[in-house]
């Protein structure tokens, strides 16, 4: 499982870093949505991968998962879910006022 | 437990949707409440930095959970120093805001504002990584918006490239944190600092990894070359007002690289020693170089004081990289300097708008309330490029002086000179076209629709206010200096912090208050 987690961040991040690197608006934010993803993976494997363990004390168990990671994710993908939201909306408002979705400067104004 | 430390932070979240619900079409109702918030932070401020003088740190433990499993909000000089000049910086740029009805051109620019000024309040104030984070988050939203108050192309086009470079440092963040996390088993900052001193040399390598990660989160913030490419044009794209909050936008990164720098990696702490002093202080140099040469390098006045304010910043990591009580002393001293003579000079761009058509630097006719705008632009120019008497060359006097102490001394000392002077060339070049040449310019075309009117007297006021600070600065150098060298003792011995974090007793895991020793 270990293998195959640790893969999954590794193709999520190099597929987002190279989408970041795009030069149009479309492509950008689909790589730094997978990157979210990546990270968010990440963040979960950071408490140790285990399998059937509950996150709360409960009587007679004896392995437990970690559960901060888990609250740590939430917030991570509250978050990543939101500003995914407010770049489509200003890069939407970007692209319809100036009919392009390039997300460098134009050469004339790159003093 | 006092609850006054929470304030900050609660206020402006409180007045914030107040704004957005109660005064939505009022715009007079919202400037009210906007400038009593500011108002009530400023007394919060002096009032937590007053308790902070003597050395005391305060702890806020949230629901009552102990540390390190509760979240923990503490206040010691550092923080309450940094909130203190927010909410001063926050009051000045407020009243520009009203004066130049910068407000009026776009919605909820107050309710933003105040968000904004949670999110700055709540980075300085938390003592756990992921609540700096989140912070981050809040201060990057309502930045976001800010940033395109008031709409138009070009500052869309900016402001996509500034939400996505900042969407990439906080991705980068969340890695660093997964991995200290991983590697530690905590992050509050108090418990994370004895558990990396305890990290045995045979298993350094991750935490190294995410030392370096996090660093380079800060850097970004901190627009630190090679990772400050975001700065110039959402700076110079930015409603003035808003590019002027920002000035204490990089120096949140400033923060929370000399919190964590100093007490969760120390410079001597084995596990990551000499990591960051080997690229830190060359990337400081470059940036302060490649400030000034922006500076002489830019065709337009607003992109000008954005570079500047790079090499600003490239000024305040020299003297952070370099982590001694004596450089963090003039960091701390610089950070002050800095953030009230770039907000300044943000507000003088603003005003020197008022009858030309753009803000290239070619001669353009003489603009409205040309002497005044002239008159602050030199003041604060000379601030900016630390020419005597003013703050600026205190500063710079302070950082070469602590320069002394590490073997890189030539360097520095050449570089800072060097990069002074081109940037005392290009604020003097760019004064003398925009404000001087003007005078020869017939005033043939002022007709073609461009606004002649004068800005307000609210709007000088506000810049005025800020030079002042800059002047109050200079006066008060040898007070503020001096409270700057405490705050530096007190970060280099964070004991005194951390048994304040972790010994204060507090409801535990279990739900009980029962003694935390034992536990």
């Amino acid at each position: 499982m270990e293998i195959l987690v640790a893969s999954a961040i590794g193709i999520l991040t190099a597929a987002g870093i190279y989408l970041v690197l795009r030069l149009r608006t479309f492509p950008v934010i689909l790589g730094i949505s997978l990157l979210t993803y990546a990270v968010n993976v990440f963040l979960f494997a950071s408490g140790r991968l285990a399998v059937g363990a509950p996150p709360i004390l409960r009587d007679g168990v004896e392995v437990y998962a970690d559960p901060l990671p888990q609250a740590l994710v939430l917030t991570a993908i509250v978050i990543s879910f939101g500003m995914t939201a407010v770049v489509v909306m200003i890069g939407l408002g970007a692209f319809l006022g100036s009919d392009t979705d390039r997300v460098d400067d134009p050469a004339e104004d790159a003093s | 437990m006092s609850h006054w430390i929470i304030l900050p932070i609660v206020l402006p979240a409180m007045l914030a949707p107040f704004i957005v619900l109660a005064a939505r079409y009022h715009i007079g109702i919202q400037r009210v409440f906007s400038v009593a918030g500011i108002l009530a932070q400023i007394a919060l401020a002096i009032g937590l930095a007053w308790q902070a003088a003597d050395g005391t740190v305060t702890l806020y433990q949230l629901g009552d959970w102990a540390a390190p499993f509760g979240i923990v909000v503490v206040a010691d000089r550092l923080s309450t120093v940094m909130i203190l000049l927010t909410s001063v910086l926050a009051l000045f740029v407020l009243l520009y805001a009203i004066g130049s009805r910068w407000d009026e051109r776009g919605r909820h620019f107050h309710a933003l504002y105040q968000f904004q000024i949670m999110g700055i309040m709540g980075a300085f104030l938390t003592g756990d990584l992921f609540n700096l984070f989140v912070f981050f988050e809040v201060l990057l939203i309502a930045s976001y918006g800010l940033m395109i108050h008031s709409g138009g192309n070009e500052r869309l086009r900016a402001g996509v490239q500034y939400v996505l470079f900042n969407l990439i440092g906080s991705t980068l963040f969340l890695f660093a944190l997964g991995s200290i996390y991983a590697e530690t088993g905590t992050l509050n900052m108090a418990d994370l600092a004895n558990r990396v001193d305890l990290i045995g040399e045979e298993a350094t390598v991750g935490i190294r990894v995410a030392s370096v990660l996090l660093i380079m989160v800060f850097a970004i913030k901190a627009a630190l070359v090679p990772l400050h490419f975001w700065l110039p044009s959402s700076y110079a794209e930015a409603p003035a007002p808003v590019a002027a909050l920002f000035a204490i936008m990089t120096k949140v990164g400033a923060y929370a690289i000399i919190r964590v720098y100093t007490m969760v990696f120390p410079p001597e702490l084995e596990a990551t020693a000499g990591l960051h002093g080997l690229w830190l202080l060359p990337a400081a140099l470059v940036s302060l170089a490649l400030g000034a040469i922006g500076v002489l390098a830019a065709k337009k006045l607003d992109r000008l004081v954005a570079f500047s304010v790079i090499s600003s910043m490239g000024m305040v990591m020299v003297s952070i990289a370099m982590f001694t009580q004596a450089s963090i002393t003039a960091a701390l001293y610089y950070i002050v300097h800095s953030t009230f003579a770039a907000a300044a000079l943000f507000l003088i761009t603003d005003l020197a708008r008022a009858g030309r058509r753009d803000l290239a630097l070619t001669p353009q006719p003489v603009i409205a309330g040309a002497t005044r705008t002239a008159g602050l632009f030199f003041i604060a120019a000379i601030a900016m490029t630390g020419l005597p008497p003013l703050s600026g060359f205190v500063g710079k006097l302070l950082i070469l002086d602590a320069g002394f102490a590490t073997d890189m001394a030539t360097w520095i000392w050449a570089v800072i000179l060097i990069s002074s002077l081109v940037s005392v060339v290009g604020f003097a070049r760019a004064g003398s076209v925009v404000f001087w040449k003007a005078q020869s310019i017939d005033p043939i075309d002022v007709e073609e629709g461009v606004d002649m009117t004068p800005p307000s007297a609210l709007a000088y006021t506000a810049v005025g206010g800020l030079v002042a600070m800059l002047v109050a600065h200079t006066v008060l150098a040898g007070h503020t200096s001096g409270y700057a060298d405490k705050i530096a003792a007190q970060l280099f011995a964070p004991d005194a912090y951390m048994s304040v974090v972790l010994d204060t007793p507090g409801k535990l895991s279990d739900g009980s208050y029962e003694d935390g020793e034992e536990y």
